[in-house]
């Protein structure tokens, strides 16, 4: 891709899908790329660079949370595209659909507090090295919004092990001065995991939104080092 | 005709917090003798299948690949003829 034209983002739509305006603004208004909606009965992703699997409840979160769109005909493509190296990520909802797709390790259970729970909390970056992160320095504390109910990440130790060995956790739950502890772990997941990768690392999923925190007006922006990462990693490819 | 009843609950290992939750409730009416709750969802499926045999693959089939999720929950069912 040379440097001078613009990534191209493809975002799925699935019904019950409810951030995918809000990923669609980012990546066309603020990142200046060029966007487009693709309908989850699509058997094409066109020519997308990117594919993002926005945050909402895809077919009413019924039976488990990602259960049922990880079967929509759309599916199909994002696995393959994933397959050949395609940079794939999925925000809140969209990680539960890779984790039910099988393109993440792990599940995820009904937050701990059996509350929904909607905030802005802080994230740590533990690993930089990434095409989501690359714009972060190792350690960085990004304040960015969590809005999920079904969020606490789990994985058999097996899994775990697996995940420190190839540095896939990418996020964890922390203060606002990076400590990572349980008072700061707002659903009870393993480890405070926020967002994992593939061992390739080209497939990230994490729950808070990084689409609702690119613009100061909403809070924070720290967001966009995220979008901003993966157009560089594109561009510069 | 087949009709099996299926049972989908959380692995053992795994704590069901809203389990816990309503084992509390339980408590709180003064039923002290219970001990553990768990909670899973109970689904029905209708299979026009020739035998048994086949209706049990077909849900089997079913739980492994969609109604349960392997990594944090266990299933079992029952197959009944119905007519």
């Amino acid at each position: 891709m040379g440097a001078m034209s613009k990534v191209k983002f493809g975002i799925v739509v699935f019904p019950g899908s409810n951030c995918d305006h809000d990923a669609y603004n980012v990546a066309r208004h603020v990142m200046n790329q060029d966007a487009k909606f693709i309908w989850h009965k699509e058997s094409s992703l066109g020519d997308a660079d990117v594919i993002i699997l926005p945050g909402g409840f895809s077919y009413g979160d019924y039976l488990r949370t990602g259960a049922i769109a990880r079967f929509s005909p759309v599916m199909k493509e994002v696995v393959q595209f994933a397959k050949n190296g395609g940079t794939v990520i999925g925000i809140c909802n969209g990680f539960q659909i890779l984790l039910e797709a099988g393109l993440l390790p792990g599940v995820m259970l009904r937050n701990s507090s059996l509350q929904f729970v909607c905030k802005f909390i802080y994230l740590k970056v533990e690993n930089p090295l990434t095409r989501f992160t690359s714009q972060c320095e190792r350690g960085e504390v990004l304040k960015i919004p969590i809005a999920h109910g079904d969020g606490n990440y789990f994985a058999d130790a097996g899994t775990i092990a697996s995940l420190h060995e190839h540095n896939q956790i990418v996020f964890r739950y922390c203060s606002g001065s990076g400590e990572i502890d349980d008072v700061a772990n707002p659903n009870g997941s393993l480890l405070n995991i926020a967002g994992i990768m593939n061992e390739e690392g080209n497939v990230l999923g994490m729950m808070p939104h990084p689409e609702r925190a690119s613009e100061p007006m909403l809070g924070s922006a720290d967001g966009k080092k995220i979008f901003q990462s993966m157009i560089e990693s594109l561009v510069l490819s | 005709m087949f009709q099996s009843n299926i049972t989908v609950t959380l692995r053992k290992s795994i704590l069901d917090p809203q389990g816990k939750a309503v084992e509390h409730a339980i408590h709180s009416l003064g039923y002290t003798l219970v001990e553990d709750v768990r909670i899973g969802k109970h689904i029905q499926l209708s299979i026009n299948s020739p035998s048994k045999e086949e209706a049990e693959r077909i849900t089997d089939d079913v739980c492994k690949k969609l109604l349960a999720n392997m990594v944090m929950e266990d299933y079992t069912f029952t197959v009944e003829k119905v007519r």
